[in-house]
């Protein structure tokens, strides 16, 4: 029972993807749409079940040998762990709604069921990368989430710029995984294999690394590619332009699932950075960098998918500062519930743009509030969650970031309480921007139901979610426990007195809830406010609105270079050397047989003439011998 | 003795001669069959010489071959003729390379 219902939640959107991929086309977009999101909603059912028989027990399931020679051996087997259920829910719940909420944002697409075949086929390979038994496998889907992700910011590859925006992604991803390999080659000389369990006995009895050795190298290379997946200084670039793609796509890939999959794979070899106290401090000052740096990008974009994006980055860069800081749950739990809210959000503004007919700067938009109340509600939700105003999702999962980062330094909580007031600030930028004021000469109109419903059912988990795992402070309170931590299996072993805690986190809640307020104030009112504080930082507002020159400065240290390399491998090596080469050997051939041709004149004469030469030549050679 | 194989010679000679100077088709023909007739000549000449019949019979059968071969050349000649309008062998150079 227990195998089958492996095979049914891992095999149900590939089979969705099959159907889509060779028989979409004669389907209609209704058919086509309900079975897409029917294979990945047995699959959510069929992880539910499975998180009902075994979430207390952790064991692997071979589902077929894959790999086997001499002492290298790789099965396709899957791993069903508190950590991999955990995320199988996450995933394919998500996943679920976005499902149902693409029937209807991509209903005008003549390319409907080719879309609806590469979101089941993400499902299939973010579920791989998830229940992945060795890190082999792990790669696969790993590799697979990229395609996926590649071929749905291309999605509308007429527009050359979006199939720009793929290629980038992809490219800068491949950085990441090729220090990804390195790292499984390095775990499979040192340890001889690639399995998680047996990775874990045999750093049992290792102690942690003083300095920088094998094993840091080991987990640095896994945290490079962990970087170019989750979008981290200083891989993140591609993050921001793979908005071009769908925006539910957006909300799924770029949000919620693929691009957490760095933080749950440092969680599922967190036995390896335990040992490795250099490598976690450098997530933690990536992660804050990140964070920061994105928070501050963020806060002047005129797109709306754009501020939510940078904001992604920066949520990320929260969960690797957890995840460095050997927080495992919370990272993880920021990562649940950082899935809810930015799906939310990441669904609405769709909706918006919907609305508006594609339209995404912000500054176009305005008053949408009374127009579109549903999605208004919705993204304000979202908006409090992110900001972590309490008692909603991102307020329990951030202030447990914020209570470890400051038992590890008080600087490093400042620079966290920071980013979250940058956090708020730009929310409700732009939310202000998009829904308060005065409505355009527009005639936008509140979505269809297939796309209002998953944005509803969204809000109630993010409403919800962050009751699973209270501080420890609010469990003594209300004599409940941290779900979420008991659940996984790591308690916290954090120490801060009750009152240091209440303190930290009334300090910083009132600060964000005075930031939101603010940033409303300022954005839905008068325009002229903003203006005058904009020339006041004329300067730093340049910077924020460019990125801070990210994008020009690896553009001309690294792609003009490699451009200006590959001109001259092209222009000179391969056209002169190597056409030269096989040219060279196909006129020789020629003019050879140019030559001998002269010897074919087509007179009788001539052949009979050399065949009684042939002749007397043998007959002299035989009277010879 | 070595009169029949001097006679066999010049008569072979003499063929090659013809096969390789002259331009008619059906001259052409004709030397191959003096060449063919010269080694039969030499054939008879040394069967006789060494005294058994297997020679003899060898020429016999070259002879039957000959008239098959000369039906077949003629008619060859005919069809070249019919299509080229000539005989003579300068003309095809078709398989000039």
């Amino acid at each position: 029972m227990s195998s089958y219902l492996i095979y049914v939640a891992l095999l149900s959107p590939f089979l969705g993807f099959l159907i889509q991929i060779f028989l979409g086309g004669k389907l209609s977009k209704t058919i086509s749409g309900t079975i897409s999101s029917l294979a990945v909603f047995v699959s959510f059912l069929a992880s539910l079940f499975l998180f009902f028989e075994f979430h207390n027990v952790s064991f692997s399931h071979t589902l077929f040998s894959w790999f086997d020679i001499g002492d290298f051996k790789a099965d396709f087997s899957v791993k069903i762990d508190q950590l991999s259920l955990l995320m199988m829910l996450v995933v394919t719940g998500i996943s679920t709604l976005i499902h149902i909420y693409s029937t209807g944002y991509m209903h005008e697409d003549p390319l409907f069921s080719r879309y609806f075949g590469y979101l089941n086929l993400f499902v299939f390979m973010m579920l791989t990368l998830i229940m992945a038994d060795n890190l082999l496998l792990m790669f696969v889907g790993w590799e697979g989430v990229g395609l996926c992700s590649y071929l749905l910011i291309g999605f509308w590859f007429e527009d050359d710029f979006k199939a720009f925006c793929g290629k980038k992604a992809f490219i800068v991803n491949r950085i990441g995984d090729a220090a990804f390999i390195l790292g499984i080659f390095l775990i499979f000389s040192l340890f001889g294999t690639l399995e998680f369990e047996s990775l874990y006995t045999s750093t049992l009895n290792r102690s942690p690394e003083m300095g920088f050795g094998l094993l840091s190298c080991i987990t640095l290379f896994l945290f490079i590619g962990a970087t170019g997946k989750s979008a981290q200084i200083p891989l993140y670039v591609w993050l921001p332009d793979a908005m071009a793609g769908p925006t539910p796509v957006s909300a799924l890939i770029h949000a919620a699932t693929m691009v957490t999959a760095g933080v749950y794979m440092i969680c599922r070899l967190s036995f390896f950075y335990d040992l490795t106290p250099i490598v976690q401090n450098i997530i933690i000052v990536i992660g804050m960098a990140t964070a920061i740096l994105s928070g501050l990008i963020a806060l002047t974009q005129k797109d709306i998918k754009k501020v939510l994006a940078y904001s992604t980055v920066s949520q990320l860069g929260y969960m690797f500062v957890a995840a460095g800081l050997a927080a495992y749950g919370a990272a993880m739990f920021h990562l649940t519930t950082h899935a809810f809210f930015k799906a939310l959000l990441f669904l609405c503004s769709g909706s918006v743009i919907h609305a508006m007919n594609g339209e995404q700067d912000m500054f176009k938009m305005g008053g949408l509030k009374n127009v579109m109340p549903i999605t208004y509600l919705s993204f304000l939700v979202g908006a409090l969650a992110l900001s972590g105003i309490p008692p909603l999702a991102g307020f329990f999962s951030k202030d447990t970031i914020l209570a470890f980062a400051f038992a590890k330094s008080p600087l490093l909580w400042g620079l966290t309480a920071f980013t979250a007031l940058l956090t708020s600030f730009y929310i409700f930028r732009a939310l202000s921007l998009t829904f308060h004021g005065k409505l355009g000469n527009i005639h936008a109109h509140e979505s269809p139901s297939s796309m209002t419903v998953p944005l509803v059912l969204l809000s109630c988990g993010t409403l919800l979610v962050g009751f699973l795992g209270l501080p420890p402070m609010f469990s003594h309170l209300f004599h409940v426990e941290n779900l979420f931590e008991k659940f996984l299996g790591w308690e916290s072993s954090l120490h801060l007195s009750g009152q240091t805690e209440w303190f930290l986190m009334g300090a910083c809640s009132a600060l964000v809830i005075l930031t939101a307020y603010t940033a409303t104030k300022l954005f839905s009112g008068d325009k002229a406010k903003v203006t005058a504080l904009k020339n006041k930082f004329s300067k730093l507002h340049t910077l924020s609105e460019n990125k801070f020159y990210v994008d020009e400065f690896y553009d001309l240290v690294f792609v003009k270079t490699a451009h200006k390399k590959a001109q001259f491998f092209w222009e000179k090596i391969d056209i002169f050397v190597i056409d030269g080469i096989v040219n060279g050997v196909g006129s020789l051939g020629r003019n050879l047989s140019i030559l001998l041709s002269l010897i074919q004149t087509g007179r009788v004469i001539n052949y009979a003439f050399m065949m009684f030469l042939g002749m007397i030549l043998i007959l002299l050679y035989l009277v010879k011998l | 003795m070595n009169e029949y194989f001097i006679l066999a010679s010049i008569l072979f000679a003499l063929g090659v001669t013809g096969v390789l100077m002259r331009r008619n088709l059906l001259v052409i023909l004709m030397s191959v069959e003096i060449m063919l007739a010269s080694s039969n000549l030499a054939l008879i000449a040394a069967s006789s010489h060494v005294g058994n019949l297997h020679g003899h019979i060898f020429v016999l059968f070259n002879i039957a071959v000959a008239a098959a071969e000369a039906a077949v050349g003629l008619a060859l000649i005919v069809i070249i003729y019919k299509n080229k309008k000539t005989e003579n062998v300068d003309q095809f150079t078709s398989l000039h390379g």
